[in-house]
């Protein structure tokens, strides 16, 4: 290769590659090396997995941790069993060959929610809901058995343009002809749709599904914005989100912990790769065989 | 079911006629029963549309109302006795929100417009030379999509504050051209892998170096860059955590971060609370609106590569 050639590959690199090292990863991978550390009279002090010890087993610390990780759970159970369903059908409607021009019509207006900022979804909907306004009689979000799922069918309802854009962009991309086959075949659209549609979103079920665990275990904003960094009542609505932001800054009656903050990043970090992993190792494998087989 | 094997013409006479009524009540019913599926699809997808639209315009239906129909009528639009702009006057009093829209754009263009131009220039670099690191260095660049940025918040707010950038907007643009540029760089790999190979010979063996080169192939990926500028920006409008841990003071704040912190100080002011949540609305959907295309393409085609 000829000298000025590299040296235009360096120039081309060197921004991108110098913020991205220095304001993402340099951080992210920092912010590791801190949750094994405490500070002590202003230095930091290795002290190896103690943090990591102390947030899982510490009659104080612990129950916090596994109750914002349960709530987390159940968070990203709400989304994948009710937002990627609703998408898929949107979807499936919008591309069903019935509507002309109004299909890009439909698609921008229900992608609208989409568009908002989480902090707006969340005062809409509390105000929507609350007793002043009389569509809801109960409070619901200042219940604990019904504040998480309430503020997850929140984010459902704002995020539900996400699938269904998934979805719609390998629907709109299916041969006409395969479709055309099936119609002189005399199946129904029904039909259609099931038989010879479904089995070729198989792959964007997985890409949803892991896209949406690593936005639900890094979702902070609607659940600060509605119930405060406490997430109340009683911590029923507290996630990785607002846990590591509490553990991080403090609220107004505790302080807050740098290590110990960073260890609830390094958790949620562990969290994600599991779920990455476990994606790339089953489902992604699972479904390049599977069109190989095909 | 019409095939009448031609024997004789007698025959075929005979067979024809009421294949052909046969043939049009077939038609017929075929017909309905498009009409019928066309009415239901439009019927679902109309009810939908109307429950992702219906809270938003509740609020800003109501943002324009008097205190009292509010509460009294709050599924009517303002009628001329009830119109009222207190909501937005006492807002505009109380919160400088020409700031805060102000530095929500200014962040927002300058991280655009930076993570564009980095990003392109380093997809033009990865996919245009052959040389044995790219990949790797692509790879790396990659992680950046599985990988939240806000994992590394308590290293950032260190570093930041070590830099005297804490309360900066500049702060906020550094970590927003870090967080866009992988999707960035690996969707604009695609559009610049796809972009013709012989524009860019012609243009070495005319002599053109390699900046010239890379100048002379923007163009052609011209709507990779638009995917890439419409998508990155609603992540960074809308974030609340950045502005509020990095850069949560008066004169830097957003406008997402000033309706969070705003609408706690109006209390039951609500049609303070209204007008600021409409005004922390309506220019997105707008905007959204006229790029929708864009957006939608670029979204779908970020996960689809």
């Amino acid at each position: 290769m000829q000298r000025g050639t590299r040296l235009a590959f360096v120039v081309f690199l060197a921004p991108a590659l110098l913020v991205y090292t220095m304001f993402a990863i340099y951080p992210i991978v920092d912010s590791l090396r801190l949750s094994f550390y405490t500070v002590e009279q202003g230095q930091l002090v290795f002290v190896g997995l103690a943090n990591f010890v102390y947030l899982l087993t510490d009659a104080f610390a612990a129950p916090r941790f596994w109750n914002a990780f349960v709530n987390n759970v159940q968070f990203f159970g709400i989304h994948l069993l009710v937002q990627n369903p609703i998408g898929l059908m949107l979807a499936a409607l919008l591309t069903s060959g019935l509507l002309r021009r109004a299909e890009g019509i439909y698609r921008t207006l229900i992608f609208i929610p989409t568009t908002l900022s989480v902090v707006i979804v969340g005062f809409v909907w509390q105000l929507i809901i609350s007793p002043l306004w009389g569509l809801v009689d109960t409070p619901l979000l200042g219940q604990e058995s019904t504040a998480l799922p309430t503020l997850s069918l929140m984010s459902v309802w704002q995020y539900v343009g996400i699938p269904m854009v998934f979805f719609y962009a390998v629907l709109v991309n299916i041969p006409r002809e395969l479709e055309e086959a099936g119609r002189v075949d005399g199946a129904s659209g029904w039909q259609i749709f099931w038989r010879v549609k479904f089995p070729l979103l198989a792959p964007m079920f997985g890409i949803v599904s892991i896209v949406t665990y690593i936005a639900n275990f890094n979702a902070f904003d609607l659940i600060y914005a509605v119930q405060g960094a406490s997430a109340g009542p009683n911590f029923s609505s507290d996630i990785f989100g607002t846990l590591f932001y509490r553990t991080f800054l403090g609220t107004g009656t505790a302080t807050g912990s740098v290590t110990l903050g960073a260890t609830v990043a390094s958790l949620m970090f562990l969290t994600i790769l599991v779920g990455v992993a476990l994606y790339l190792v089953f489902i992604h494998r699972r479904l390049r065989s599977y069109q190989l087989a095909s | 079911m019409t095939s009448t094997t031609p024997s004789t013409s007698v025959d075929q006479q005979r067979a024809e006629a009421p294949a052909a009524v046969d043939r049009d009540q077939r038609n017929r019913r075929a017909q309905r029963r498009q009409l019928r599926s066309r009415l239901t699809v439009h019927g679902v997808l109309g009810v939908y549309t109307l429950l992702a639209l219906g809270p938003i315009v509740l609020i800003v239906m109501n943002s324009l109302k008097s205190r009292g129909a509010i509460f009294d009528s709050p599924f009517t639009v303002p009628t001329a006795e009830t119109l009222t702009f207190d909501g937005y006057l006492s807002v505009f009093q109380r919160a400088d929100f020409v700031t805060y829209f102000g530095n929500s754009i200014a962040v927002t263009l300058i991280s655009v417009f930076l993570t564009v131009v980095f990003g392109a220039m380093a997809a033009f670099a990865l996919t245009e030379y052959k040389i044995r690191i790219a990949p790797i260095l692509l790879a790396y660049l990659a992680i950046g999509i599985m990988i939240p940025i806000r994992l590394g918040t308590v290293s950032l707010l260190q570093m930041m504050s070590q830099l005297g950038l804490v309360n900066t907007r500049t702060a906020l643009v550094l970590v927003y051209v870090a967080m866009g540029l992988p999707l960035a760089v690996v969707l604009l790999s695609q559009y610049f892998r796809q972009a013709s190979v012989e524009i860019r010979e012609a243009a070495r063996v005319d002599g053109a170096s390699e900046y010239r080169v890379f100048g002379i192939v923007l163009p052609l990926v011209r709507p990779g860059l638009a995917a890439v500028a419409v998508a990155s920006m609603l992540p960074i409008w809308n974030d609340l955590w950045f502005p509020l841990i990095l850069a949560p003071s008066d004169r830097t704040a957003t406008v997402t971060l000033a309706v969070q912190q705003f609408i706690g100080q109006f209390g039951s002011d609500w049609n303070a609370v209204l007008a600021t949540l409409s005004l922390g609305a309506v220019p997105l959907i707008v905007l959204f609106m006229i790029f929708s295309r864009q957006f939608i393409s670029g979204l779908a085609e970020g996960v689809g590569k």
